[in-house]
């Protein structure tokens, strides 16, 4: 629908900057560019993460589920395997909880002037993917297509319309957050 | 009537309605979701080449996938910064600060060991999102919205790692 507007390279940077600046302005003023809410969540000691995203969840799989019923949007599920996904995010976790922050909120870390961010993390990221890329060729050819699942999403697996899914899942989550705030988390 | 944007902090839940109607912004106008991993990845490439040259970085299978270049995704991360830094100085909350409080509580304020672990768990970070080809925004936030079984899994595996690692690190009482 909007293809021109897609494909105009310079005002596609333009919209990345701008939605990058609200993404980043967003996740100040949660507080999750800190290192003590960040470790504070994997230690299940504050909630901040997970309140957010849970709500950033529901609220964009109900948006995008939608604008794609009215054809202003459409899905792009990631491709994802067992020794990709699986493996791949176990190690992402654990130097989630060494660092402390995540690739988006590290930068808006650096933002807000925190230095073991920016001249610890930041320079160990890039290095981190650069070793990636390295063993790109190695890991794809031995355990990246392991139990390989395509970029399949759950209502393609179950074979149901997607609100089928979207409806109880939605519920659930605002009753988990419902839960959380009860319990004084 | 502009007094929230001075706030130190929003609400959890405000915060992350904003993040799911930006998320579906970001479908509509640039037909992508938001991550922020693949950036590093690019910056690291356009580094390689500086030191190598572009023809033998381009030559590796990685870097042809994802070229090393300044794209939509880069600009996105560039903007987090920006946007994170003036939502710090409207709320008087920007200051430069090297070793976090909890980190401190446990393991001391000198630089040099939070410093030095902050890029040690950066390096396996890094490695695990392009292992994962995703990390919390591109898996944990778009692809769960998207219900695609890799963000679903990813977000647990994330979170597994996390957890397990994050209790070994404090476990003497931190």
């Amino acid at each position: 629908m909007f293809s021109a507007l897609h494909s105009n390279k310079s005002l596609q940077l333009v919209f990345g900057l701008g939605i990058g600046f609200l993404f980043g302005f967003l996740l100040q003023k949660g507080n999750v560019t800190e290192y003590d809410v960040i470790v504070g969540q994997l230690l299940f000691r504050d909630f901040t993460v997970v309140k957010i995203m849970v709500t950033a969840m529901v609220t964009g799989m109900i948006g995008v589920h939608a604008l794609r019923s009215l054809g202003l949007a459409q899905l792009h599920p990631k491709h994802g395997s067992l020794g990709m996904t699986l493996v791949g995010g176990l190690i992402f976790g654990v130097g989630f909880a060494v660092l402390g922050y995540c690739p988006g909120t590290i930068a808006a870390a650096v933002g807000q002037g925190k230095m073991d961010a920016c001249v610890g993390g930041l320079t160990g990221i890039i290095l981190g993917a650069g070793l990636y890329a390295h063993a790109f060729p190695y890991l794809s050819r031995t355990i990246l297509t392991r139990g390989d699942f395509g970029s399949q999403t759950f209502p393609e697996m179950f074979r149901v319309n997607p609100w089928v899914i979207i409806v109880p899942l939605a519920v659930a989550l605002v009753g988990l957050l419902y839960w959380l705030e009860r319990s004084g988390l | 009537m502009l007094s929230f944007l001075t706030m130190t902090e929003w609400s959890p839940y405000a915060v992350g309605i904003g993040i799911g109607l930006l998320s579906c912004a970001a479908f509509v106008l640039s037909d992508k979701p938001i991550g922020c991993s693949t950036a590093f990845a690019r910056t690291s490439g356009m580094l390689e080449e500086l030191i190598r040259g572009r023809s033998k970085v381009l030559d590796m299978a990685y870097y042809r996938r994802f070229v090393p270049e300044i794209e939509w995704e880069w600009m996105l991360v560039l903007g987090v910064a920006l946007g994170a830094c003036t939502s710090a100085l409207l709320s008087g909350e920007f200051r430069v600060e090297w070793v976090p409080s909890l980190w401190a509580a446990t393991f001391g304020s000198e630089h040099l060991p939070r410093l030095v672990t902050a890029f040690g768990g950066g390096i396996i970070m890094g490695f695990g999102a392009r292992w994962a080809e995703g990390c919390t925004s591109g898996h944990g936030i778009s692809g769960t919205m998207q219900l695609a079984v890799s963000g679903w899994l990813a977000v647990a595996a994330f979170f597994a790692g996390g957890s397990l690692t994050a209790y070994i690190k404090y476990a003497p009482g931190g």
